[in-house]
């Protein structure tokens, strides 16, 4: 290997590590802010179920490429096709979206605990390291199951006539069904636009 | 066969934690998990004294083998106290049908102290009907006991944007024991409370 090659891959893996420090560092302020909100922005349903949430998946995501390649490798060898790790992904959120498990989290210190643990780990990292593997059919499959999942729990926030979760009032649960009506909506318009209409060679893969 | 297995793993682990969290897949919101809770296993009501709004105190062992139906309210509530005030009225009129073994007593309790005073109390009292006796509107002058009284029994009581509250509308069925045996929506029909009743 000449000199210049070496120069090229040595900035190649100083720009890849350069990346995953960032990501990291970011994963890791991301999760400290939400730990020191989680007072103020479980005050609010739309705090707690669209901000909070959502965002602790995303630290979870962030961290992956940080992950130990050997950790990430003996991962990947048992993630077939991303199978498994989607179906983690899967249960954890099925467990989360329960009105019942929100109203644990905001009365047991311990449920709360499991919140920030579960939704980074069970939920961020699977779906950063299956979401890849998983094939074409598999992805129409988890995104068609995704809006529909949406959009039933939007639907029955905004049509419940008592509250679902104790600690919300009933207008907060309402605001908060609508706007996962106009995200389900939103999603469905993105991916019926991309596929249709501005990428016409588009393959499910490339989702 | 690997990921067969890892994936019959998974599935079987994920629908366990489900199951447990939903008690068999029958409890998706933690009101409806109170409820069950006390029918599986009564939960005894802790020991507070109340005052009702005559002014005397008493306390739920007062009630010595008579089965209570208790609610919690506050009456500047414009939505569902005074609904869940006149389903008790029908309950208690049509208590008059009952033979006197199988009646029960009726007991309102006020979770907003500050506001509803015994004077306060007596005035709700009048409008509704409740007579003193086997139907009582109370208050618990301690906060401390009455905040643990509706922890103990999983009333959550949150403050709206109106200056009022929302709180879980339900009528806590208490047995012969002193125990809350049965939690039931405020609108179900008097024949089904009344078989309840006969069932403790």
């Amino acid at each position: 290997m000449r000199p210049t090659s070496y120069t090229v891959s040595f900035l190649v893996v100083l720009k890849n590590t350069l990346k995953r420090i960032q990501s990291t560092t970011l994963a890791c302020l991301l999760f400290l802010v939400l730990l020191l909100t989680s007072k103020q922005l479980e005050m609010t349903m739309v705090g707690h179920v669209l901000i909070q949430l959502p965002l602790l998946v995303v630290c979870g995501w962030l961290v992956t490429p940080s992950l130990p390649s050997r950790l990430e490798s003996a991962i990947e060898k048992d993630n077939e096709y991303g199978i498994p790790g989607i179906l983690i992904v899967i249960f954890t959120v099925l467990f989360w979206m329960l009105p019942r498990s929100l109203d644990a989290a905001l009365a047991s210190p311990f449920m709360e605990f499991t919140k920030f643990v579960t939704l980074p780990t069970l939920i961020g990292i699977p779906l950063a390291l299956s979401w890849p593997l998983l094939t074409p059919v598999a992805k129409g499959f988890v995104i068609g199951n995704l809006l529909s999942m949406l959009a039933v729990l939007g639907w029955l926030y905004t049509q419940a006539p008592i509250r679902l979760c104790n600690y919300y009032l009933i207008n907060q649960q309402q605001q908060v069904g609508n706007l996962l009506l106009a995200i389900t909506a939103g999603i469905a318009l993105y991916f019926t636009l991309k596929c249709f209409f501005f990428d016409k060679n588009l393959e499910v893969g490339a989702l | 066969m690997r990921l067969t297995v890892l994936i019959f793993t998974i599935l079987v682990a994920g629908s366990s934690v489900l199951w447990l969290e939903t008690n068999g897949f029958q409890a998706f919101t933690s009101e409806r998990a109170r409820r069950l809770a006390v029918t599986a296993t009564p939960k005894p009501l802790p020991i507070v004294t109340l005052q009702d709004h005559n002014g005397r105190e008493f306390g739920f062992a007062d009630y010595n083998d008579r089965v209570v139906l208790v609610d919690f309210i506050y009456t500047r509530c414009p939505t569902m106290c005074p609904i869940m005030g006149a389903r008790f009225r029908q309950l208690h009129r049509s208590m008059e049908n009952i033979s006197p073994d199988k009646r029960y007593s009726l007991l309102s309790i006020s979770f907003d102290p500050e506001h509803d005073t015994v004077a306060v109390l007596s005035s709700y009292a009048d409008t509704f009907g409740a007579d003193g006796s086997s139907w009582r509107m109370a208050r618990v002058s301690d906060q401390a006991k009455l905040d643990f009284l509706l922890k103990e029994l999983g009333v959550v009581i949150i403050p709206d944007e109106f200056g009022g509250y929302q709180h879980n509308a339900a009528i806590h069925v208490v047995d012969r024991g002193g125990r809350v045996a049965h939690i039931l929506d405020y609108d179900v029909s008097s024949e089904q409370i009344q078989q309840v009743v006969q069932q403790l």
